[in-house]
């Protein structure tokens, strides 16, 4: 039963083969089986979830029904879940219970959606190794001393492990993607401002944007269209009518025009990853798709331009965590700085103080004309970039990360080494675009992910192309031995 | 030496909106703390805010009012600073792309002068909330109901020489945000606050001195005594061999002097930058010509207005247009008494005095102006005098009542009637032959003075009830 995509359970449901009690109650089982060897989960919330499968059972049985009646999936522990602990992974937010749910963990419970549980994540979404997290790293399915990757390393983990079908998740700099990547999984990063905000604990508001983790394109598809829509509680959530993204998987797509920018396919990439992504990119030509070489001039400026437009917005946004309404508060403060000072000191770890730090710096006065100003002037260029791209592709194709999942330990005590890690997918977040990572093959049995990246409000396109891409392959069909893979 | 003084203004006026500027709480003052705060305005994780568009209109009509540049594209900007009743650390306010410009305003001093004083730009942000230190035992109590309380930030440039111009700039802020309807304007409830950076120079002297800037004055009255002392403290520092030095200092108004606010230790670098939660406010020229259009009639146009429709000085049009519920009186008792000078008069004077003395609003005034309108109509048609007019206003004011019933019932009806007054003319000249005898021998420039006594003689014997002019009619025939 685990081994069952949303599609399948949703047909399975249908006829009534199971009920989503039973699946809920079986994946919850292999979660307390398995989990403790992955650490994907922070918060399992075992009564809430059979209480909703037994309504959405009841619901099946009498008329209408959300399009993921019955579903069990995970929320990624950054979005607002009233009266579940919401840590967004840290010791800050250990005792916070949410009085409310984020718009998205709303639209998915109308649609009929079960959630199992908090996904582990790095504290307040900033890392790409899972390894910030207070609860403790994530571990790879694949391969248990290796990183799952970052920051949605426990969504990633657990789609890859099988303990759910689906899970929700953020992207700000390739959150979504280079875990699915690392994993083995297929992870959707939508246009920013396609899925609201509200709720969803921010880290850079300007990059923040939620999306799927689940096996196939064809569940992202179902996933997305239950999470996406306009939200008037978000300012920056454009109000445009979601498509039905998975009447369209099967369209034709020969004739589409991928694009190869020249930056990334100039020998340099790691050669086993390459030779992977090419394999991919010639399924997709057999299927009908073109190859064409394109020009992202400024696009080897990103990583250094997110590194000052992340900080700087997540120096301002962590700001209301002062131990003053809520959250982690030290004992006996002194004054009001001591206050302040050891609150925050006591409930941040290193890689969130470290942002803060350089964030607070880019913007100072002085400095931040230097910084902050020049980074968001190269931000437009990237963005131009892409819209002159745009003119001559339909789609933008590359590795999702510069190789496989790497050793826990490995990065940690080199931040820029690990910053590196959002080479592929950084670009897509600094332009807003949809992007997303498919399972493209196997190195040393481990996962390699290919990314496309889309124009603004194309996921249409780019999960009919993942389908096709999915129908013609079986990367994705593959999962860790361990737990009960082929391998 | 000759002492010059130079004064900006900074004037926050809250807007009188329904909810707050970012969130859905009710705008609601006096109610339980923290009952009108909600997940935005608390800040919670994940929260979002979301532009009231009434804030943006509100904004707009005040710089349309003022004729300032509109600004069609304006951003909010993050104003980062810790303090507890600040929930998110920073305030959302504007700093490069302010939503209202540059305007000249004039205002008009007592001697009747006017001056042009510039408006350096208005901005909007959010109010924070308020830390309460007493009733916690040590510790500190948060209230965030004002937390996220739209305000218009109003900053003028350095253009004010003297308190008597501050206060005329701030009192016409206040007439144009109360005209609009966009604010109560309660100085002192604090729906509009002053800060005043005040230097002295050297009369002649080009360079600026370092300023002070006075926080949170709630009074007209208090800006004025606030910058006086202040200028004093400076001229008597600066003559004694010290400096002035810039800081925030607070006015006691109790002992009627300025003290340096506890400054903080660190100099805040608020590491302003454009808030990413919110889109920058792009506005049509349609939408700006439509709020034009709408605007209602503002204080210099109806004083304009008063001054040729009623024939009012510009000085009584002036008065009775500063505020626009004196205005509105002022047309209703103009147009129930069809004298438009008389109740000028009655208004600027005896209502105005009245007023001022039990510290009321007109709108809580005893006499409605239909009242005030009937009670001068009586003086208007001779039915009482205006000694009659000060004493039925007094009745009316304490007793409350009816202009025709209190008339009556008073015996206030001055006496008109030709006969009645014929025998007291009869009277006075039958008691007094001798003043008669030099009357009639006198000539004519020195009789005009002399009439008075006689008048004089029958309005006592009437007992005040005599129409003066009835009685002068008869008094020249009979004389």
């Amino acid at each position: 039963m685990f081994n069952k995509s949303i599609r399948e359970i949703l047909d399975d449901l249908a006829k009534g083969e199971y009920s989503s009690r039973e699946i809920t109650k079986s994946l919850l089982e292999r979660i307390k089986a398995l989990d403790p060897d992955l650490n994907s989960f922070i918060t399992l919330t075992e009564e809430n979830a059979l209480a909703s499968a037994e309504a959405a059972d009841k619901a099946r049985s009498g008329g209408e029904i959300g399009s993921l009646c019955g579903v069990p999936i995970a929320h990624k522990d950054i979005f607002c879940t009233q009266g579940v602990r919401t840590s967004c992974g840290s010791k800050m937010l250990d005792n916070f219970i949410s009085p409310y749910d984020a718009h998205l963990v709303q639209s998915m419970a109308k649609a009929g959606v079960v959630s199992l549980g908090k996904t582990n994540m790095d504290e307040f979404a900033m890392g790409s190794s899972n390894e910030t997290s207070f609860y403790g790293p994530v571990k790879n399915p694949w391969d248990t001393e290796r990183v799952p990757g970052g920051s949605s390393g426990g969504s990633a983990a657990a789609v890859a492990a099988r303990l759910v079908p689906g899970a929700t998740a953020t992207d700000t700099g390739g959150s979504i993607r280079q875990p699915a990547s690392l994993c083995g999984v297929t992870g959707l990063k939508p246009t920013y401002g396609r899925v609201s905000r509200y709720g969803m604990i921010a880290f850079a508001s300007s990059l923040d944007q939620a999306g799927p983790i689940a096996r196939t394109a064809e569940d992202c598809a179902l996933l997305l269209e239950a999470m996406a829509g306009f939200d008037s509680n978000d300012s920056t959530c454009i109000d445009r009518d979601v498509p039905q993204y998975s009447a369209s998987l099967d369209n034709d797509i020969s004739g589409l025009r991928i694009g190869l920018p020249k930056q990334y396919f100039n020998g340099d990439t790691n050669s086993e990853v390459g030779k992977l992504v090419d394999q991919a990119l010639t399924a997709l030509e057999q299927a009908g798709a073109k190859l064409i070489e394109v020009d992202l001039p400024h696009v080897e400026l990103a990583i250094p331009t997110y590194y000052v437009v992340a900080p700087a917005e997540c120096s301002t946004n962590l700001s209301r965590f002062d131990g003053v309404r809520y959250g982690h508060r030290c004992e006996n403060p002194a004054d009001l700085e001591d206050l302040y000072s050891r609150s925050r000191g006591e409930g941040f770890g290193d890689e969130v103080k470290r942002r803060i730090l350089v964030g607070t710096y880019v913007l100072s006065a002085g400095f931040y004309d230097a910084y902050y100003r020049q980074a968001q002037k190269i931000r437009r260029l990237i963005q131009q970039d892409f819209v002159s791209a745009f003119d001559q592709v339909d789609l933008i194709a590359s590795p999702s990360a510069l190789s496989t999942a790497f050793k826990m330990g490995e990065k940690s005590g080199d931040p820029v080494e690990m910053y590196q890690e959002d080479l592929y997918t950084i670009p897509a977040n600094l332009a807003g675009l949809p992007a997303m990572s498919v399972p493209c093959g196997l190195m040393n049995n481990l996962p390699v992910g290919m990314q496309f990246v889309g124009r603004h409000f194309e996921e249409g396109l780019m999960l009919n192309t993942a389908h096709q891409y999915q129908k013609r392959t079986n990367w994705h069909e593959l999962s860790p031995e361990k737990f009960g893979g082929q391998g | 030496m000759e002492w010059e003084t130079v004064i900006g203004l900074e004037i926050h006026v809250q807007l009188k909106t329904q909810s707050k500027i970012f969130s859905g709480a009710a705008v609601d003052f006096g109610q339980e703390p923290n009952t009108n705060a909600c997940a935005v305005d608390l800040a919670l994780p994940g929260t979002l805010p979301v532009l009231n568009k009434a804030v943006i209109e509100m904004a707009v009509q005040f710089g349309l009012a003022l004729n300032a540049e509109i600004g069609y594209r304006s951003v909010f900007e993050r104003k980062n600073y810790f303090y507890p009743d600040l929930p998110k650390g920073y305030q959302t306010t504007q700093l490069d792309e302010p939503i209202v410009g540059q305007a000249k305003v004039k205002i008009e001093l007592e001697d009747g002068s006017e001056k042009t004083i510039r408006l350096h730009h208005a901005h909007l942000e959010e109010d924070a909330g308020k830390s309460l230190h007493e009733d916690f035992a040590g510790k500190s109590g948060i209230d965030l109901n004002r937390a996220g309380t739209a305000l218009i930030e109003i900053v003028s440039e350095p253009d004010m020489r003297s308190a008597e111009e501050a206060v005329a700039f701030l009192k016409k802020i206040h007439s144009i945000v109360t005209y609009l309807g966009i604010s109560d304007g309660e100085m002192s409830q604090g729906s509009m606050r002053c800060d005043a950076n005040v230097s002295v120079r050297p009369l002649g002297q080009e360079e600026y001195g370092t300023r002070a800037e006075i926080k949170n004055i709630n009074s007209f009255r208090f800006v004025e005594r606030a910058i006086g002392v202040e200028v004093e403290r400076q001229i008597d520092l600066i003559t004694d061999g010290g400096t002035v030095v810039q800081e925030t200092r607070l006015y006691d108004s109790d002992k009627n002097e300025t003290r340096p606010m506890r400054s903080k230790e660190v100099a805040n670098d608020y590491r302003y930058f454009p808030c990413p939660d919110l889109l920058p406010v792009e506005l049509e020229e349609s939408y700006v010509q439509s709020l034009k259009e709408s605007l209602p009639e503002l204080p210099d146009a109806k004083k304009k207005r008063f001054c040729s429709d009623y024939g009012l000085s510009s000085y009584d049009a002036g008065l009775l247009t500063q505020e626009r519920p004196v205005a509105d009186y002022f047309e209703e008792v103009a147009t129930e008494c069809k004298d438009a000078k008389l109740a000028a008069n009655w208004i600027n004077g005896e209502l105005s005095a009245q007023l001022n003395k039990e510290d009321l609003e007109i709108s809580n005034s005893p006499l409605v102006a239909k009242t005030l309108g009937q009670l001068i109509t009586r003086v208007v048609d001779g039915t009482i005098s205006g000694k009659q007019a000060k004493q039925l206003f007094e009745t009316l004011w304490t007793e409350g009542g009816e202009v025709n019933q209190t008339i009556e019932a008073e015996g206030l009806k001055q006496v008109s009637d030709s006969g009645a007054i014929e025998e007291l003319v009869n009277q006075v000249i039958a008691e007094n032959p001798q003043q008669v005898e030099n009357f009639r021998s006198a000539p004519e420039e020195k009789q005009k003075k002399m009439f008075g006594f006689f008048v004089g003689q029958v309005m006592k014997l009437s007992q005040g009830q005599a129409n003066p002019a009835e009685v002068n009619k008869i008094l020249k025939v009979k004389l």
